[in-house]
């Protein structure tokens, strides 16, 4: 992957976030449904850290706490879609109603194409897209990455994503592409630059630089991913088995083709070797 | 059939009561489905968007009408006429099973009425994707295999229409091409539908997540196309009184064994290249899970067929075809439920009476189409058949027309 194609990027800093939650509301503010607009910004599962997301809440905000006794310290982490450079749902989608974008480096969903099968939401690893199970006509649901407001309406030019427009400590931070360098190592440039100026301060690993491939939003914080619960995942990015598997495709048709033919040319042969020693026996 | 019609219409009617039934109440949830969505029948949810639908009838389902291209291969390409009699309706019974798996679809699916959809958008390196294509091309291939015996009805009916000849005579033409389309078709998406849950990789567990799982799924369904041949044609002799030589059941048990032994062989091999051997003794339950699959599906049925007692006995046969079906559909729930973990927060997932009663009132439905089709089309007529005695045919039909 070209620095160029790395796409815009989310540092997301457990060290400066404190639980607000203002993400959620911007979130949900921005994509409130136009046929539903006094629907009530809420700010589900509580500090139990229960929330899920869900076809209504694209994030969310998911407490731990870490350690005992005087130890005992609150961990945080935004929940939402990675936006992986090699997405497992775009992947999988039949109709290629997913698409990772190649400026911005969104994972987008396209409705206009879905027939709703689910496989997206099967095969993230992450857990994200949701579903209306309410609905007799159901859609998928996951983070835009606010593509729309990445591309800018005109007059108001590009702008960050609403979660991190709302974000009171930094502890979110967008990075877009630059002439030279993608946002994507940019914010990974400067998680580095977090992590070694306060030695001790972070847990050293930058969730999400080799997760799967790569993702757009990354997360550094002062305990483990695991203490996040953020999924164990394999550096291998998800499409690379299965895009082998069916580029076999092509040549085990041709394969199939060629071995029936054959063995059908060689058994009917044979009967017909036999059918015509029988008839001169006859004769 | 020489059967006495009599007995059997007496005897007809209460079971496909109960099939009818099953069918309505099927319908019922349909309609419920498309009313108040999926969540209303369904316990399907963002942690387990599969349910029940597609681990059985699309994961099972497709591997179960394997019978179709089995026999298909054994009787017009391997050219052994000995399981002649066997052909049509294992054709008829995939293709039954191929619509069962559409029509489950179009309940699961959110917006069935898009489904065309694959074809403007394709995206051609989803597994899906050739799963989907190839369900559709295959039920149109099943549907022109199957289509000599309708035209043979309608030519004993001399009806005053156009002659039926040549439909028949075109569909005798074209019938090795389809045959082996039909084989290209239905393996290329048995593999796929293994080839779909290698994006799962993180999900599944390695006992069953490897590289080779999409030829693991092919091997599995030669194995069951013999043995499902097998059920059908010892239920169908057993509900239609027809006979059928034992030596065409051993046979097929016999057959049986190699896609059987080599699926082992696979199964194993991957397990040790792995490094994974370690796991089949923790990792309690899924280790079980594994083993049951194995041992039910696999090395008891291996053994069983071989086995002389076996071989002579109806009985026993049809048990050990019984252990290989169910052998795929463990290894296939493992594999789409039980060991495919679901999103933390979520719990677990039990379908609702009403999933269940979508699968089986299709399976109902398609019982009751199978039945109406032994009854009043040519499928077990095998004495007229096909192949070497359609050269025939022309010349008959004009005789009796």
């Amino acid at each position: 992957m070209s620095s160029s194609e790395g796409g815009s990027s989310v540092l997301f800093d457990g060290t400066r976030c404190i639980g607000c939650r203002a993400c959620s509301v911007a979130c949900k503010s921005w994509n409130r449904r136009p046929e539903d607009p006094e629907e009530k910004v809420s700010v589900e599962g509580g500090i139990e850290g229960k929330a899920t997301l869900s076809a209504n809440t694209f994030t969310f905000m998911r407490y731990r706490e870490i350690g005992e006794g005087d130890d005992l310290k609150w961990a945080f982490a935004k929940i939402q879609c990675m936006h992986c450079l090699e997405p497992a749902c775009e992947a999988a989608c039949i109709c290629g109603a997913i698409r990772r974008e190649g400026g911005t480096g969104a994972v987008v969903y396209h409705r206009e194409k879905c027939i709703g099968c689910r496989y997206c939401m099967v095969a993230c690893p992450f857990g994200i897209p949701t579903y209306e199970w309410d609905k007799w006509s159901p859609w998928i649901k996951k983070c835009t990455f606010c593509a729309d407001r990445q591309h800018g309406n005109g007059a108001e030019g590009s702008r960050e994503p609403a979660c991190e427009s709302a974000c009171p400590t930094g502890a979110l931070k967008f990075f877009e592409n630059t002439g030279d360098a993608s946002g994507r190592d940019l914010a990974i440039e400067e998680a580095r630059r977090r992590i070694e100026a306060s030695p001790g301060r972070y847990y050293d690993h930058i969730y999400g630089e080799l997760e799967v491939g790569g993702t757009a939003w990354m997360y550094i914080s002062s305990v483990s991913p695991d203490d996040l619960d953020l999924p164990q995942v394999s550096d291998e990015p998800v499409p690379r088995n299965a895009r082998k598997a069916m580029g076999t495709l092509p040549y085990y048709a041709l394969g199939v083709i060629g071995l029936m033919a054959g063995i059908y040319w060689v058994t009917k042969r044979r009967q017909k070797v036999t059918a015509g020693a029988g008839e001169k026996k006859e004769g | 059939m020489t059967t006495p019609e009599a007995k059997k219409e007496r005897r007809l009617p209460v079971g496909t009561m109960i099939l009818a039934l099953l069918v309505v109440i099927f319908l019922g949830v349909a309609v419920n489905r498309f009313a108040n969505g999926l969540g209303a029948v369904s316990n399907m949810s963002d942690g387990r968007a599969w349910g029940l639908w597609i681990p059985f009838d699309l994961f099972c389902g497709v591997p179960l009408a394997a019978g179709g291209f089995t026999m298909a291969a054994i009787v017009y390409i391997f050219n052994n006429k000995k399981y002649l009699p066997l052909a049509r309706p294992a054709i008829l019974t995939a293709f039954i099973g191929y619509l069962l798996v559409v029509f489950a679809l179009l309940v699961d699916l959110g917006q069935p009425w898009h489904i065309f959809r694959m074809i403007w958008n394709p995206n051609i390196h989803s597994p899906l994707y050739e799963v989907g294509w190839c369900v559709m091309l295959y039920n149109v291939v099943l549907a022109l295999e199957f289509a000599p015996a309708i035209f043979e009805k309608l030519r004993e009916l001399h009806l005053p229409a156009p002659t039926w000849k040549i439909p028949l005579r075109t569909l005798h033409m074209i019938e090795i091409p389809l045959i082996i389309a039909g084989i290209v078709i239905s393996t290329g998406h048995q593999n796929s539908l293994g080839s779909m849950l290698l994006l799962m990789g993180n999900d599944l567990n390695q006992l069953w997540y490897t590289p080779i799982l999409p030829l693991l799924f092919f091997l599995h369904a030669v194995c069951v196309g013999p043995a499902m041949v097998i059920i059908e044609a010892t239920v169908s002799s057993k509900v239609f009184g027809h006979k059928l030589d034992i030596g065409i059941f051993s046979g097929l048990g016999k057959i049986l064994c190699i896609p059987l032994v080599i699926y082992l062989l696979f199964k194993v091999g991957d397990i040790v290249v792995a490094g994974e051997v370690g796991a089949l003794f923790s990792g309690f339950p899924a280790n079980a899970w594994w083993w049951a699959e194995m041992i039910i599906g696999v090395v008891l049925p291996l053994i069983m067929f071989l086995l002389p007692v076996v071989q002579k006995s109806r009985g026993w046969l049809f048990v050990s075809a019984l252990l290989v079906v169910l052998g795929l559909i463990l290894n296939r729930f493992n594999v789409t439920l039980m060991n495919l973990e679901m999103r933390p927060g979520y719990g677990t997932y039990f379908p609702t009476w009403m999933e269940i009663a979508v699968s089986v009132g299709l399976f109902s439905g398609g019982m009751i189409v199978i039945m109406l089709a032994n009854k009043f089309l040519p499928v077990m007529k095998h004495d007229e058949g096909h192949g070497e005695s359609h050269k025939e045919k022309p010349t008959e039909a004009p005789a009796s027309a």
